[in-house]
């Protein structure tokens, strides 16, 4: 026996000690750099919507990648912590705290879809972090001054926007084919509520001569939709209006397809003109409108294509609508950690407030977060008829923002909002 | 509610038509995935509430075997037998140690198999929602009976579930396996010591209900989007139209999802904004008054 046994410790014992040294220095040396800066992101990474977590942490992390390689702020790099909300309030209200109290983040993005996002809200309305909401596009979330707060901001387009420039083109086109009667059929959940009530009330503005014949509200992510598409046989409206989204809207189509119902009733949907959605379209019916969610040809810019590019050459697949978004709401917040040196919320949300930063996904090439209701505006918007193939989208008619801002005004003031 | 849109509903031949096609396509679907629910726990006791899981990989394999094949016969087929395999292996690997368990123990090793196979089916084919499209087979107008429409593929579709129905009825009914099956069912123990392998059908008996969600997943996927998490409100239906034909009960499903469908078809003229909550209310006054369901024996 040797000295070491007597002491208690053995070659066993050493070998272990060793080992547990040579695991633990990473840890030891990065504990030696500067802390990171955390920022939190409660999003969906499993069931149905997956797609949007995806697209949101695809999109938050080409933008990070971009900020650390060009040193951070004075050296500390950012780590983004995404944890599953599972598209649930209950499960986003948990994981947000979880990711302030035990994961420690600093910052908060917010890619929950719009049940979560509301949830979210009310969590940090007590926390008072700083937070931006990159998916929820329900409009009272900052429209309602009930609801907005002063450490919120919206990185994601607004569905009063969309109702707007969508019913601003459905009108145009509406008066030249003589399209007055209207049926409906949206996800029965806010945004699906939302964004029709506020199309059909912007349309029977804009043509006074609409009538709403009908409506459907299938369920949220409801696989089959074949009662509230026999019932557009039955009803025969001029035009159709539809909220769903993503794999809904695929799946709606697939079945309208079977009933021929596109081929006499053309359809009016913000929603289909986004990469992950049109290319899933096997036979596009002729006469789909839809205003643009996320192509790589519009805005038709060098930066645009650049940033779809190294979009898809980082996470593997296309960018979606919530990649767009979230790369915005996540460059605002990057651009004012910049500005202001700080990650002390308030000091972000005095600086986010009335921001404009270049960017690939506003009109001239700039986003600006409008300071009154802590929004994303002047972001393109454009409608036209839905192609099969690249560039997806013809004839597309621009958004006038000033359209937008004057019906929008009106809308808040019969909200009570202003 | 709009009770005048209904009664000129039925007095309209072509509305007629139309809905009833439309609520058997409703009801063919949620037929396919139940009976196998009802067959697993008639005969196994086990609810199985991972058998929405199975219809998704259905779908995904039949997606997989028409990408590479291009034939709709072929991905139907991968579909069921693909479903139908993995059902067996999971059932002499995990659902075959908690039989006579309590349901919970039941209920957290299905339940632990969702969340494995959304993960996996996220992991092979990714997040992203996909589109087989309609096969060229089916890709015609729909067909005009008494001035209705009724979809080629739809009729289709209804013509395989309706053919499904009889020949698991004639399997269990006319055949020897069948008698096995059913006397399985009373006494397990009784069938082992004639010397049947009760294990072996019991595993059978899994991988058909399995087939049975994988084969509707697979008629599913040119009409429905197939994403991580499809088999959940396919679940939640089948085991309404199970609760409302009685549990263990083929004719039971068969009965309870025509019923659903034509609730939802003829809702959406009548009352389109309640036929979520008629359907509850259908199956909650069903558990009031025939607590063992429609076709369902009691004390099971």
């Amino acid at each position: 026996m040797t000295a070491i046994s007597r002491t208690g410790l053995n070659r066993r014992t050493l070998m272990a000690g060793a080992a547990a040294g040579v695991l633990a220095a990473p840890h030891v040396s990065r504990g030696q750099g500067k802390e990171p800066i955390k920022i939190g992101m409660p999003t969906v990474l499993s069931g149905r919507f997956t797609v949007v977590g995806d697209s949101a942490r695809g999109a938050a992390g080409l933008a990070i990648d971009a900020f650390n390689a060009a040193g951070g702020l004075d050296g500390r790099m950012i780590e983004l912590v995404a944890r599953d909300d599972k598209a649930r309030p209950d499960e986003a209200a948990r994981v947000v705290r979880e990711l302030l109290n035990a994961d420690g983040c600093h910052l908060l993005i917010s890619s929950s879809t719009t049940a979560g996002a509301f949830a979210i809200q009310e969590v940090v309305r007590e926390t008072g972090h700083l937070c931006i909401q990159t998916i929820s596009e329900t409009s009272s979330l900052t429209a309602d001054p009930k609801i907005r707060l002063p450490n919120v901001f919206r990185g994601a387009r607004q569905v009063v926007h969309d109702a707007i420039a969508g019913a601003s083109y459905a009108a145009k086109v509406a008066k030249e084919r003589g399209l007055k009667k209207w049926m409906t059929n949206s996800p029965d959940f806010a945004y699906g509520r939302d964004a029709t009530g506020q199309f059909v009330e912007s349309l029977k503005k804009i043509a006074p001569d609409t009538t709403i014949i009908g409506e459907a509200w299938p369920k949220f992510m409801a696989p089959d939709y074949t009662e509230s598409l026999t019932q557009v046989l039955t009803s025969k409206p001029d035009a159709l209006f539809t909220a769903h989204s993503g794999g809904d809207i695929v799946a709606f189509m697939d079945q309208a397809k079977l009933y021929n119902i596109f081929d006499k009733v053309p359809m009016f949907t913000p929603n289909l003109a986004d990469l992950t959605s049109i290319k899933q379209i096997k036979k596009l019916p002729p006469d789909v409108r839809s205003g643009t969610r996320y192509l790589a040809t519009y805005p038709d810019t060098a930066a645009n294509h650049d940033w779809h590019d190294a979009y898809v050459k980082r996470n593997g697949g296309e960018p979606s609508n919530w990649s767009w978004e979230t790369a915005a709401g996540t460059a605002f917040l990057l651009e004012a950690i910049k500005k202001t040196k700080s990650i002390d919320g308030k000091v972000l949300a005095e600086a986010l407030r009335g921001m404009t930063i270049d960017s690939p996904f506003g009109i001239g090439g700039k986003l600006t977060m409008r300071a009154e209701d802590q929004t994303l505006i002047n972001y393109a918007i454009g409608w036209g008829s839905v192609l099969a193939e690249p560039p997806y989208l013809k004839n597309i008619q621009d958004t006038d923002w000033s359209e937008i801002f004057h019906y929008e005004t009106e809308w808040k003031k019969s909200k009570g909002f202003i | 509610m709009n009770f005048d849109a209904l009664i000129d509903c039925f007095s309209a031949s072509a509305c007629v038509v139309t809905q009833i096609s439309s609520g058997l396509i409703i009801g063919m679907l949620i037929f396919m995935v139940a009976s196998g629910v009802t067959l697993i726990f008639g005969v196994l006791g086990v609810v199985n509430f991972a058998h929405g899981a199975l219809y998704m990989l259905g779908a995904y394999f039949a997606l997989t075997a028409y990408w590479v094949t291009d034939s709709f016969t072929v991905a139907v087929l991968a579909g069921a037998i693909g479903t139908g395999l993995f059902g067996v292996v999971f059932e002499r690997l995990f659902i075959s140690r908690v039989y006579g368990a309590d349901v919970l123990s039941q209920l957290l090793v299905c339940y632990a198999f969702v969340l494995i196979l959304d993960d996996a089916v996220k992991a092979i084919w990714g997040g992203d929602f996909l589109s087989m499209g309609m096969p060229e087979a089916f890709a015609l107008p729909p067909l005009m009976i008494a001035g209705g429409f009724v979809p080629p593929f739809y009729a289709f579709l209804t013509a395989f579930a309706v053919a499904s129905a009889i020949a698991l009825a004639a399997l269990l009914g006319l055949t020897r396996f069948g008698k096995i099956v059913r006397a399985a069912a009373v006494n397990r123990q009784m069938v082992g010591v004639l010397g049947i392998n009760t294990s072996l059908v019991y595993a059978l008996i899994f991988g058909l209900g399995a087939a049975l969600a994988g084969a509707a997943g697979a008629l599913a996927a040119p009409v429905r989007s197939a994403t991580p998490g499809m088999g959940f409100d396919i679940l939640i239906e089948s085991f309404i139209v199970t609760v409302i034909g009685g549990m263990g009960s083929i004719a039971g499903a068969f009965v309870g999802a025509i019923l659903i469908g034509m609730i939802r078809a003829f809702g959406t003229v009548g009352f389109p904004l309640a036929t979520e909550g008629v359907t509850f209310a259908m199956m909650a006054v069903v558990l009031l008054v025939k607590p063992a369901g429609l076709f369902g024996k009691a004390g099971r």
